[in-house]
């Protein structure tokens, strides 16, 4: 196995592309995008420490991390359809309704 | 050749991820977004976590992925204006935050690095199914059942918000 030095750089780099993402985009769809490639770099370094400490609870976790994407997806999905029926739009900046 | 297919499912996984986040079209996102799914699924591969790279391809390239395109497709939000420039006030401080948050998890990494031990020399079937399957019903079984719930009420909530009308 590499050293897994490599696989936090690769996570941590992936992680930081996920939030500028959410920081920089303005399309909903694509900032749930970002969330996934977060998530995504997260259960990189899961299942890297899995394999160097060689115990199976990280992928378990891995595991549970992909049941709530998959949940979250569902939900906000839906959330985005309704909010596009209100507002005709997927701009970030037209959901201020909770801002004050 | 391990390093070799790391380097080259890194480089794939980092570029598609980079594609995601600056194309104006969403439907290439999503397509760059199945791209580096399948990278991170063959980086499971090389970690051994032979089951959860199988998972990665069905669930998220399979399933989420799908849901995506058919949101896309149903919106039907065409490209999004131009990022505005960097001189705007509100970009800048975002690249600024950005920049200090790279550098807090690149320092988090590096300062952890010195503590970890020696990796474990190859092990046989830990992330096989049987391995995975018998610790997912036993240790967490719990977890497993609380898990069966929140999709069921992600189901329910995504009918019901995508509902025309509640009466």
């Amino acid at each position: 196995m590499l050293p897994i030095e490599y696989y936090l750089w690769f996570s941590a780099i992936l992680f930081v592309i996920g939030v500028v993402g959410v920081l920089l985009r303005r399309n909903v769809i694509i900032l749930f995008m970002s969330i996934e490639i977060m998530l995504n770099a997260v259960n990189v370094t899961f299942i890297a420490f899995s394999r160097q400490m060689n115990n199976v609870d990280g992928q378990l976790f891995v595991f549970f991390v992909m049941t709530l994407a998959a949940a979250e997806v569902a939900v906000g999905l839906a959330i985005i359809v309704a909010m596009y029926r209100n507002k005709k739009s997927i701009n970030i900046e037209d959901m201020n309704l909770l801002k004050w | 050749m391990t390093e070799v297919l790391f380097f080259i499912f890194a480089a794939m996984a980092i570029a598609s991820a980079l594609m995601v986040i600056m194309n104006r079209n969403p439907i290439y996102s999503a397509v760059s977004l199945v791209v580096t799914l399948f990278s991170l699924a063959g980086i499971f591969l090389l970690l051994e976590a032979y089951f959860l790279a199988v998972v990665q391809i069905i669930i998220y390239a399979g399933a989420i992925m799908v849901l995506f395109l058919f949101v896309i497709m149903l919106l039907n939000p065409g490209k999004e204006a131009k990022f505005s420039s960097l001189t705007d006030p509100r970009t800048l401080i975002i690249t600024l935050l950005s920049i200090t948050f790279i550098g807090m998890i690149f320092s988090l990494v590096s300062g952890s690095v010195n503590y970890m031990g020696e990796a474990a020399s190859s092990v046989e079937a830990l992330g096989t199914t049987r391995n995975i399957g018998l610790t997912l019903f036993t240790k967490y079984l719990l977890p497993f059942e609380i898990a069966s719930l929140l999709l069921l009420v992600a189901l329910i909530g995504a009918v019901l918000m995508t509902k025309r009308s509640l009466k």
